[in-house]
């Protein structure tokens, strides 16, 4: 056994050795003690090799193969084992010098050998684990492509592949269907060559953008044309690739859009024309006038026909829309005709309204009344339409202005102004704006407009107009007359604006405010004035027929104290007369009131005499034109019918126990002639001009203490 | 997509790290590419040989340990190629996943344990926790309701910064059962003194490393075993004490969590 511990010994010091000189070079997955014990086992059959007899080269070469086993792989490895085996007490003088030798050489052939083995098939494994990568990468990377080659070649939207020269690598069965080709009839042709001669270089353009540099995808719509010239709308979307050797590729996807073209260009037309007629609608219209309008030369002129037919409403109603529709396209057929060579547009703008739009005629007889002539005379012939013969007019606004400061609103003012002044000369003609009328007619407006304000504000003032006896000379009344102290126009005498009062109806409350005012003043003037002393106060036609005239009168007399028979109302022959030619009730209750009532401007009406016998009339105002004798100054003399109508209307008035008042008395001749006359009252020049009431309290005054 | 085929060394004349690894450790599954560069490698780090031994020398002593305390299946991720000295073959008789996300690593991988019935190859990036977890060659070979050995080690190297490294690891361990235990080890910054890492990074694209305290916290939620957190060859070594020399040389940390 102390043999044999011995050995043991020195069995482990060579396995302690053997495993330091082996383990600093290649990895060998063992702890310590396991490799210690692995190489023990091995030195012991290194041992037993020794034995005389046969070498047993096997197992010699075996055990170099269970160094590589181990992972004792490295060069220097097997030298330190050799070198080992000469050097330990173990080995070093074990068995014969040749057998050593053998032991050496059977067990580098060993290692080496499974080296080999190992290396080989390690190779092997890694190239097929290699290649196993690959073709897994490979069959990844190919499923890919049959992806995408699949969604290429089956996708909706027609896709191209194009080279750097714009050519086409590969194309699928939807851009060839777009394109009327067979997808590889496009192969080798310019994407350009299909698109419209009009866009072709839009679209070269937009592929060479995008591969010299612009790598952002690129969107445009572009016109193509198919193989039988048919136009095809394609909204095309490119986008730059790049292969891996470093080639640039467009890929090009485009998407048939003319169905959408084709319905915006539907929408867009019916957006700018009538259905009905088929012209111009409004918007077009003043989309071009817009555009006129904004015009750079300050010389340029605009010019239209504004053109609304006569009486259409009664075509409607009689023969139903359906026909009204037929006379409207056949208007506006004609209309097309007949203007077509000016070059004008020719609009509707809505109802039985058009409008012929001029700029620049295209010749320069063919100017505005050219077109209006051509449209009146096309129109002249009867109308066609459900089997009826309909004969239409129409009138016409033509309206011709330098666009310098001009509106749209403005031209369209003037024009609807002036279609109004056509249709008020008659129908079947047409008038040409005119500024200065139409200044005036503004002018007229913007007054009617402001006057119930001006009321209100107190711009009107009352003057008073002597009324005087012609038998004494003394005061017999005063004549209230109102006038408007406009703050820009200054001191408006009636004429200017009474008339234009009575239109807009705003003569009801200013009258109302007249008599207030004039009644107020004459009762100041009962103190000093003659118990015959009275006021009158002009009545229009519109208030007159106002429901509550009496109650209105009433009252103001009531609140001012005047007593009735102290006021005249003067009214006019139309405004004594009712809706249905009678006398006016309501005179009848203002004569019970005692009110006194003049008929104004006698003689220059429709003088109904019998009424004059029925009518509570207290006296009559004769008309200045027939004391002048002559409204005209050519004739200074006296015209003898003239003052035989006077004299007549004198003892007409007499005889119904009226009293006489002569209107507009300017000379001395004239006063002493209407009192040879007989004629009772002056109003006049001769005697006093109208003025404010402190010139009339003055007179009222010295006649009282005569 | 040359250029990605490349990175994954599926081409004869691209290097992978796994072949680079499998040529330090003594194997002949390589090419001469991968030969070229693991000397190229070496002549600017000579004891990079021994760094690599040393990280396959702690992994057999932490995979020993565990299988000593009853832990039967291992998840290995970023194993690399299962040559020399692998889980399976230091725990015979264990459940083994490989993970690794090279294509010829996870196709060797395939081949080699084709004979093995207990190991797995599982191609997929060890980031995608959610992916590794879920496939069929987890799900197959191990029952996360048992412990599992999941190991880690000299992977970090390959996570980056802004990666979260220690909530990677949180999302592996919620998915263990108590028992299960981490093995890490990692390059760190600071137990090595004057070891130019700088030059290590020119060598080794993004190359990560981390402070001690860093890889403290990949343990969060572990508990450290003996003796926690030291240097690569003093983790259990089951050899002569390492020389002063090589721990100098080898910036590397390991240790052993359990959960």
């Amino acid at each position: 056994m102390a043999r044999g511990s011995a050995v043991d010994g020195r069995r482990t010091r060579f396995a302690e050795r053997w495993a330091r000189a082996v383990t600093d070079e290649t990895y060998v997955p063992m702890s310590s003690d396991e490799l210690v014990r692995y190489l023990a086992g091995l030195a012991d059959r290194i041992v037993a090799l020794h034995a005389p007899g046969e070498f047993p080269a096997e197992e010699a070469r075996q055990i170099g193969a269970a160094l590589v086993h181990a992972n004792i792989t490295g060069p220097i490895g097997l030298g330190r084992t050799l070198a080992l085996l000469a050097d330990d007490p173990l080995t070093a003088r074990a068995g014969t010098a040749k057998r050593r030798l053998e032991v050496q050489s059977a067990l580098a052939d060993g290692f080496a050998a499974a080296l080999r083995d190992r290396t080989l098939a390690e190779q092997e494994s890694i190239r097929l684990a290699l290649v196993d990568a690959r073709r897994q990468a490979e069959k990844a990377l190919s499923a890919s492509q049959a992806r995408f080659q699949a969604v290429f070649a089956e996708a909706a939207i027609g896709m191209a592949v194009l080279d750097a020269q714009r050519r086409v690598v590969d194309a699928n069965q939807a851009l060839a269907d777009m394109l009327g080709h067979a997808p590889t009839d496009l192969t080798g042709h310019d994407l350009g060559e299909y698109a419209h001669p009009e866009d072709a270089d839009a679209v070269r353009s937009a592929v060479d953008g995008l591969l010299s540099g612009g790598s952002a995808p690129v969107q445009v719509e572009r016109r193509f044309a198919d193989a039988d010239g048919a136009l095809v709308w394609g909204r095309v979307t490119l986008s730059a690739i790049e292969t891996p050797a470093g080639q640039p590729y467009a890929v090009a996807m485009i998407e048939d859009i003319t169905e959408r073209r084709l319905l915006e260009l539907r929408l867009e037309y019916q957006a700018w024309h009538d259905p009905l007629t088929g012209l111009a609608n409004r918007e077009l219209f003043f989309a071009r006038l817009g555009e006129l309008l904004s015009t750079p030369d300050p010389d340029a002129r605009v010019g239209l026909c504004y053109l609304d037919l006569d009486g259409f409403k009664v075509i409607n109603d009689s023969f139903g829309h359906e026909i009204g529709d037929g006379v409207l396209v056949a208007v506006a057929q004609r209309l097309d005709l007949a203007v077509r060579r000016s070059g004008g547009l020719v609009a509707r703008m809505g109802g039985d309204e058009f409008v012929i739009l001029l700029d620049k005629p295209t010749a320069p007889d063919m100017d505005l009344t050219w077109c209006a002539e051509q449209a009146l005379t096309a129109l002249r012939p009867a109308v066609r339409v459900g089997g009826r013969e309909l004969t239409v007019s129409a009138s016409i606004g033509i309206v011709d202005r330098p666009i310098a400061g001009l509106t749209t609103a403005d031209l369209m003012q003037a024009a609807d102004t002036t279609l109004y002044w056509a249709k008020s000369d008659g129908r079947g003609r047409w008038a040409v704006f005119d500024p200065d009328r139409h200044a005036r007619e503004v002018a007229r407006y913007t007054l009617a407009a402001t006057m119930p304000a001006a009321v209100e504000h107190g711009e009107f003032v009352v003057e008073y107009q002597p009324l005087v006896s012609l038998e004494s000379d003394r005061l017999w009344g005063v004549e209230a007359l109102v006038r408007w102290r406009h703050p820009q126009l200054g001191l408006l005498p009636p004429d200017q604006f009474i008339n234009l009062a009575e239109e807009t109806g705003a003569i009801v409350p200013l009258g109302r405010w007249v008599l207030q005012s004039a009644c107020a003043q004459a009762q100041a003037w009962q103190a000093i004035a003659g118990p015959d002393f009275r006021v009158s106060v002009n009545l229009a036609v519109r208030q007159a027929h106002e429901q509550d005239l009496t109650e209105e009168v009433a009252a103001v007399l009531r609140d001012t104290g005047l007593p009735a028979d102290r006021l005249v109302l003067e009214l006019t022959e139309s405004a004594i007369m009712g809706p249905a030619a009678e006398p006016l009730r309501a005179l009848h209750t203002l004569a019970e009131m005692g009110v006194r009532l003049a008929i104004d401007d006698f003689g220059t009406g429709y003088s109904n005499l019998a009424y004059l016998r029925e009518l509570p009339v207290h006296a009559l105002k004769i008309a200045g034109s027939f004391v002048s004798g002559t409204p005209t100054a050519r004739r200074t003399s006296t015209d003898p019918v003239d003052e035989r109508i006077v004299a007549t209307l004198v003892e007409l008035a007499h005889a119904l126990d009226l009293t006489v008042i002569a209107e507009g008395v300017e000379t001395d001749e004239q006063a002493a002639r209407l009192r040879a006359i007989g004629c009772d009252v002056g109003q006049g020049w001769h005697f006093a001009r109208p003025s404010g009431p402190a010139a009339i309290t003055a007179r009222l005054a010295a006649e009282h203490h005569r | 997509m040359v250029a990605e085929r490349g990175e994954h060394g599926i081409d004869f004349d691209e290097p992978c790290v796994a072949r680079v690894y499998d040529y330090l450790l003594g194997g002949s599954h390589n090419f001469a590419v991968d030969r070229a560069a693991a000397e190229r490698f070496s002549a600017r780090v000579p004891d990079l040989a021994a760094g690599v031994r040393a990280n396959r020398s702690f992994l057999r002593r932490a995979v020993r340990y565990l299988t000593g305390l009853g832990v039967r299946q291992f998840l290995d991720l970023g194993s690399g190629l299962p040559t020399a000295g692998n889980v399976h073959e230091a725990a015979p008789g264990a459940r083994v996943v490989y993970v690794d996300h090279e294509p010829v690593a996870a196709a060797h991988g395939r081949t080699m344990l084709a004979d093995v019935p207990r190991a797995r190859m599982l191609a997929a990036d060890l980031r995608d926790v959610d992916g590794v977890l879920g496939s069929p060659e987890v799900r197959d070979l191990l029952d996360l309701s048992e412990p599992v050995g999941l190991v880690m080690v000299g992977v970090f190297h390959n996570i980056g910064p802004d990666e979260d490294a220690p909530g990677l690891v949180r999302k592996y361990r919620e998915a263990l059962a108590p028992g299960s235990h981490l093995v890490v080890s990692a390059a760190t910054r600071d137990s090595g003194d004057g070891f130019d890492w700088a030059e290590r990074q020119t060598l080794l694209v993004d190359f990560h490393t981390f402070r001690r305290a860093e890889v403290a916290e990949l343990f969060d939620g572990f508990e450290l075993v003996d003796p926690g957190i030291v240097h690569l060859t003093r983790w259990r070594p089951d050899m002569a004490q390492p020389s002063d020399e090589l721990v100098a040389k080898l910036p590397t940390v390991a240790g052993v969590g359990r959960l």
